[in-house]
């Protein structure tokens, strides 16, 4: 059992074998992520009822809140992923790695603007040194850094290696910067800018928004993929059977 | 040969050569000069309002100065070959790191916190605060030389690093910004400040034992490269 499950784990790491057997998974993912959102979105956006608080401008948590899940998620992802190609010099944990990039500055970016949309109405500010506001934008700058480090780098391999130990670093320093940050804030902000107090979720509201984030998830791992394959593709131009899909992709069209 | 001789040795040699180029010590400390006088002329000259963000902007100011010259800290040595030869030489190159990036703090983060006062005087700091601003400042400068050079070395085989190391490195040192000049404003207020400062010198602490244990492996991949 432990077998099958070690030698499933490592077929995946081949970046021919995971260039074939992702293809499902994209599928599916996208498939399941579509349906997911449509109704969770639909439902929250139109049908969910309306706050007592807040209104209708509550409704934007159906997209801010999975993705600011999301953009911490990936950022400890790709210190994982960092971690397992340094370790076990596993290539593919690097092509991962760096495609997650773009995908989770994309997501905090999202969570920063939403996070800003939803602020006016209810803060009547677009932007507060909140605590969780100013960690957000942090976590945007250490991706930022990630990306702007590969991009230096002449030799695509240093650059996957050099960002995997400044994605360990980041990660490390990630709960003391959000620890500092909120320790900041309650010191020198007044207590009226304080993140809205949700009272507890009705079901109807509770349904879609965690439907929301898993579908959030799954569009994330589909884009992931889909990423990595063609990071594969262009990493490795000089194996045959990368030329050969090459070849078969141009013919298609 | 003994530890100590090898530090010693490190040492001396990092000092000679940072005395062979002395005017390139001077330009940290002239940036911090003048950026530091900009403020007043950019934002208002009223000494009741710079003494509000004095402690801010001598912070970044000095933080900025000595992270434009950290740069420099492994290039001259990777660029004539001899980081190699020092990195497989029989020393601990963790130590070796270490030695180093004291001595840059040293050259430069020690002669800004000592140039320190005269600008909060220029600022209007309250003066019963500079010797905690001082204190914060050298503590601040040690460990972004620390974290900073984990940035030097992952850009040093770049030709531009500059701008590239800040960009990395800024962000990780949000919580130190934070407790250092926290430190020196609940100082002026007058409210409790030891927790500030214990969690700084808990930073300076954990990055001069973490810090050169990753630059040495950021330097491996830059010389392997």
């Amino acid at each position: 059992m432990w077998q099958a499950l070690v030698r499933w784990f490592h077929r995946w790491t081949s970046p021919k074998i995971f260039y074939q057997i992702s293809r499902p998974w994209i599928f599916w993912s996208s498939v399941a992520a579509i349906a997911i959102l449509a109704v969770a979105l639909t439902w929250g956006l139109v049908f969910a009822p309306v706050e007592r608080l807040q209104g209708n401008s509550y409704r934007i948590i159906f997209i801010h809140v999975p993705s600011a899940f999301l953009s911490q998620a990936i950022y400890l992802a790709i210190a994982i992923m960092g971690l397992v190609g340094l370790v076990w010099r596993i290539k593919l944990a690097f092509y991962a790695a760096k495609q997650c990039i773009p995908i989770g500055a994309s997501m905090a970016l999202l969570a920063l603007v939403t996070g800003a949309i939803w602020g006016k109405p209810t803060w009547g500010t677009w932007w507060v040194w909140d605590a969780r506001l100013t960690s957000m934008l942090v976590l945007l700058f250490l991706y930022l850094g990630l990306w702007a480090l590969h991009n230096a780098m002449e030799r695509q391999e240093t650059g996957d290696r050099a960002a995997a130990i400044l994605a360990l670093v980041g990660v490390v320093n990630l709960p003391i910067i959000k620890f500092s940050v909120v320790w900041w804030n309650t010191l020198h902000q007044p207590a009226t800018l304080k993140l809205t107090q949700a009272p507890p979720m009705h079901i109807s509201m509770l349904i879609p928004f965690l439907m929301a984030i898993v579908g959030f998830y799954l569009a994330a791992l589909a884009w992931g993929l889909s990423r990595t394959r063609l990071e594969i593709l262009q990493r490795e131009p000089n194996a045959r059977w990368v030329r050969e899909e090459l070849d078969q992709l141009g013919s298609a069209r | 040969m003994t530890l100590t001789a090898v530090i010693q040795g490190i040492m001396r040699r990092e000092l000679q050569l940072a005395f062979r180029r002395r005017a390139e010590l001077l330009n940290p400390l002239l940036f911090f000069l003048i950026v530091v006088s900009l403020f007043p002329i950019g934002v208002t000259p009223e000494l009741a309002r710079l003494s509000e963000m004095a402690v801010g902007v001598l912070w970044v100011t000095a933080l900025l100065a000595n992270l434009l010259s950290l740069d420099l800290l492994f290039r001259s040595d990777f660029d004539d070959g001899s980081l190699e030869q020092q990195l497989m030489a029989n020393v601990p190159a963790s130590l070796l790191v270490l030695v180093k990036v004291v001595t840059h703090w040293l050259v430069t983060g020690l002669p800004l916190t000592l140039m320190s006062p005269m600008l909060s005087l220029m600022l209007a700091l309250p003066s019963e605060a500079i010797p905690l601003l001082m204190l914060t400042l050298a503590l601040g400068t040690l460990t972004l030389s620390l974290l900073g050079g984990i940035g030097a070395a992952l850009t040093v085989g770049l030709r531009k690093g500059g701008l590239l190391l800040t960009v990395l490195i800024m962000p990780l040192f949000v919580p130190v910004i934070i407790f250092g000049t926290g430190a020196v404003s609940a100082f002026i207020d007058q409210l409790p400040w030891l927790g500030h400062l214990a969690l700084l010198a808990a930073m300076v602490t954990g990055s001069l034992v973490l810090a050169p244990l990753v630059t040495v492996l950021a330097l491996e991949i830059a010389v392997e490269d």
